[in-house]
């Protein structure tokens, strides 16, 4: 059942989005929102996911939600006060339900023993005298869909048994002896009389008669007769009341509950007489039709057919809105694009089916999209990036005028080409929001396992940024925080001593800046100890113990491989994952991460990274014959050095003077391996550049060809992993050129002290 | 004649099973995802049948066929809520309020078409 998974995937998705709308309307309750709206979102969050997972049955998922609906929805009804405390509970019993929901989707497991002991929990706030643990499995929730799919009978006896007599309102006396009776009179024993006088609600709630007696005629064939005696003249006729009484004769093998299941949604807006045998009331009909003229009668001997189900053409979607299915049966997020500010009611659009889709309302058009074609398409608003500046070089050899229509013409093309490129990268632009909304429930679960009390602020989740991008972002951010609240925070004892809030504050923050994102991950803790960080360095063997560095560079020393300034892996900020980590995945991704702190007064970690890690600025440079591209983030300035600034350090190295401060000097062709001896710096270009952590050097080149934006190529996806190069890109002519490494660039100068590189590179321009 | 059922849920995942059951069954299907905006569908599409969650943002599904019910060109459309088993009451207040009748969940399409045939001419 195809549609049926389909509809699964879309209920993870929802799921999801549910969880962080429980989320956070639960972070608001802790905030103190009581109002009514919150509490009934939060409420409906948790019923919608019951809901789904009822369809679908996941049996734990809807156990746990019940349990935790019921709670909510004494909150809402009052008998529950609304409380912090609460909150703080209701969270934790929301982290457990994201457990169910990704357990439910195969991924990962619950820890039953914990969602017992909340569940346990939960139901002592809705009922404080409840035994703890005394859990018991609920039987409420019926078959699932998928499991009985045809388990309905017509008659609905099979999975009604819920109608219980105390539903129907009224006593229904049991007729035992009747029955004896009218086996003796030979009567047949299928004859059933219902006799039905329907009140003005019936038709109020826009039950039918009619309908009632078709359904009657599915028992069996029925001899329906009208009793109109109490109609008054049509004069005094009050068109909304109800006057009749149907008396009508039905032979069926069903039992009784069958027939009482017909009356179920009238139950209450009829008087409903039910007798086996001809019974009485049929003997008083058939005196009255004699006296009656044209008595209404209605014979439906052959049961009515059913509806017949004609197939039904698919629907013409609405003008507005284009619906691509999903295509990936895997939980793969779907993008949402272009929501119009104006929207109303956005979800009713969002409705991914192939199925008709009649788009109701106005103005709404949320498209979804499969990723992989924006994917595509990116790609090839690349090639023609390329192929834009192909052309553009092309007709530069032809030595065209600047001022010719060709020149201007393929001007205004450069230019419309960089506009769809930036439109198409905007569609698969996201907010943060995604991975940000992972966050509270990590600092919680940290806060908890470090017994440390931490708020956490979100700032910027709207801000957006490409989706290669946001997958990046996880992890860097999952370990920042988890550092700031295990090293960062003081436990609530010693913040008190310090005069602080014992509850610590972590900040969560993205925002734009000059064309890139930035991460700021800060706390209000002690602020990094710099005595002991150097200690530490030193006692490891990082550094020389009698090395000055500036406050800066000390801070810095923890994004040393190797450092760890836990006296003892905690289980926290352990897994054996340091800061170097974070440091080397944030540059894999061209970003830089760098620290401020000030001490008793806490650290800021901020992270930057490109906006999508699909194009790049760049410089186009000559190194040894070969082109290469330095990313335009990293460069400084350009400058022709001067003899005299040029000074010899140590055997092989030399330094440049920039103003008052000297930076290596760098041959980019030996660092790759492309030639063995340096030529003069004086003799070339020299770019001056800085690293991630802010270390500068002066990079030699031969020459400079300008600035170009570039697609970035990956050079581990197509090749291997190069020392050095950061990726590879596409130039105009057609020759590959490789993207500088400048981090790594800087650092092998750094580690081999600038002796040339042995071995020469592998992958160099090729067509 | 294809009939057209109305179906008001906040949950995407309801609307999509309802909607694949009513096509399934041969309906055709206009979706809203709360009482308000059931209403506004309401007017563009007079449908046949309508279908309704009970909890909903914005307006609920007391509210909504309140006012369905109160207008004089829709108080005759069948209108089936979606209930739980587990709250007798709530199905009680969707009657009170002219719900037709009701299907509870979790339902399966034969158990929906029943419901719908059982309201609707």
């Amino acid at each position: 059942m195809d549609e049926l998974e389909a509809i699964k995937v879309t209920f993870f998705q929802e799921c999801e989005e549910l969880l962080a709308d429980l989320e956070g309307g639960l972070l608001a309750m802790q905030e103190g929102a009581g109002d009514l709206e919150t509490v009934n979102a939060v409420f409906r969050a948790v019923h919608s996911i019951k809901g789904g997972a009822g369809a679908f049955g996941l049996e734990p998922l809807v156990r746990f939600a019940h349990v935790f609906e019921t709670l909510l929805d004494a909150v809402r009804s009052g008998t529950v006060p609304n409380t912090v405390e609460l909150a703080a509970v209701l969270l934790r019993a929301s982290d457990i339900l994201a457990d169910h929901v990704s357990a439910a989707r195969g991924l990962g497991d619950v820890d039953m023993g914990a969602s017992a002991a909340m569940a346990a929990e939960l139901e002592t706030w809705t009922d404080p005298n409840a035994a703890p643990a005394a859990h018991a499995p609920l039987v409420e929730d019926a078959a699932p869909v998928a499991a009985a799919p045809a388990a309905a009978s017509v008659s609905g006896v099979a999975d009604d048994d819920a109608m219980d007599d105390d539903d129907l309102g009224f006593v229904f006396v049991p007729q035992t002896i009747t029955v004896e009776a009218q086996a003796a009179d030979a009567e047949p024993s299928n004859v059933w009389t219902v006799s039905i006088r329907p009140k003005s609600d019936l038709y109020r709630k826009a039950n039918e008669t009619a309908l009632l007696l078709r359904e009657l005629s599915r028992l069996g064939p029925i001899k329906a007769t009208l009793d109109d005696s109490a109609l008054p003249a049509l004069g005094e006729l009050d068109p909304e009341a109800a006057f009749v009484t149907w008396s009508v004769r039905l032979e069926t093998e069903e039992d009784e509950s069958a027939i009482r299941e017909v009356f179920e949604f009238v139950d209450g807006d009829c008087d409903l007489e039910i007798t086996r045998g001809e019974g009485g009331v049929q003997d008083a009909m058939a005196s009255l039709l004699a006296v009656a003229e044209a008595p209404p009668v209605v014979e439906a001997v052959e049961p009515a057919p059913a509806p017949a189900p004609e197939p039904i053409e698919i629907i013409a979607p609405a003008p507005v809105a284009e619906v691509v299915e999903p295509v990936a049966p895997a939980p793969a997020p779907v993008v949402e694009a272009a929501k119009p500010a104006a929207a109303p009611a956005a979800p009713a659009a969002a409705t991914p089916k192939a199925t008709p889709v009649e788009v109701p309302g106005p103005g709404q058009s949320v498209i979804r999209v499969d990723p992989e074609r924006i994917d595509r398409l990116i790609d090839l608003v690349g090639e023609l990036v390329i192929n834009q500046a192909m052309l553009a070089q092309r007709v530069g050899e032809y030595g065209i005028a600047p001022s010719s229509n060709l020149a201007m013409g393929l001007d205004e093309l450069e230019q419309l080409t960089r506009e769809i490129q930036d439109s198409v990268m905007a569609i698969r632009a996201q907010p943060v929001k995604s991975v940000f909304q992972r966050m509270p429930r990590l600092v919680r679960e940290v806060a908890n396992m470090t017994s440390k009390q931490a708020r956490l602020v979100m700032e910027g989740e709207n801000t957006e940024v490409d989706k290669t991008v946001i997958e990046r972002l996880s992890d860097p951010i999952t370990h920042m925080l988890r550092n700031a609240i295990d090293h960062g925070l003081e436990s609530p004892e010693e913040r008190k001593a310090a005069g602080k809030n014992p509850e610590g504050v972590v900040r969560l923050a993205a925002l734009h800046r000059s064309g890139r994102i930035v991460i700021e991950v800060s706390d209000d803790g002690k602020g990094i100890n710099r005595e002991r960080v150097f200690g530490i360095a030193v006692k490891k063997g990082l550094i020389a113990p009698d090395l000055q560095l500036t406050d800066e560079e000390i801070d810095n020393l923890i994004f040393l491989p190797g450092f760890s300034t836990a006296e003892k892996i905690s289980d926290v900020s352990g897994r054996g994952v340091g800061m170097d980590v974070v440091k080397r995945s944030v540059q894999a991704l061209g970003g830089r991460i760098s620290i401020a702190s000030r001490p008793g007064q806490g650290s800021t970690f901020t992270l930057s990274l490109p906006l999508t890690l699909a194009v790049l600025d760049g410089m186009v440079v000559d190194v040894a014959g070969e082109t290469l591209v330095v990313p335009l983030a990293a460069i400084v300035e350009s400058l022709r050095p001067k003899p005299e600034e040029v000074r010899p350090l140590g055997p092989v190295g030399s330094v440049l003077a920039v103003r008052d401060s000297f930076v290596p000097l760098i041959d980019v062709g030996q660092a790759l391996g492309y030639r063995d001896h340096s030529p003069a710096p004086t003799d070339g270009v020299v770019l001056l550049v800085e690293g991630e952590d802010g270390s500068r050097a002066a990079l030699v080149a031969d020459a400079i060809h300008g600035q170009r934006q570039v697609v970035i190529k990956s050079l581990e996806q197509n090749y291997q992993q190069v020392e050095g190069v950061a990726a590879a890109t596409i130039l105009g002519d057609g020759r590959v050129a490789l993207i500088l490494d400048v981090d790594a660039t800087i650092a092998m100068r750094r580690r081999d002290g600038g002796a040339p590189r042995p071995t020469e590179p592998t992958l160099i321009a090729a067509e | 004649m294809t009939r057209t059922v109305l179906t008001v849920d906040d949950s995407r995942t309801m609307r999509d099973m309802l909607r694949m059951a009513l096509v399934g069954a041969g309906f055709n299907v206009v979706e809203a995802v709360d009482g308000e905006h059931g209403l506004e569908v309401l007017s563009a599409h007079r449908p046949d049948i309508i279908i309704t969650d009970i909890n909903m943002p914005k307006l609920d599904g007391f509210g909504f066929i309140e006012a369905v019910r109160v207008d004089d060109d829709y108080r005759a459309i069948p209108i089936l809520v979606l209930t739980t088993e587990s709250d007798p009451a709530k199905k009680q207040r969707a009657r009170e309020a002219g719900a037709t009748g009701w299907i509870v969940k979790p339902f399966n399409p034969e158990k929906l078409v029943d419901a719908i045939r059982r309201v609707a001419a």
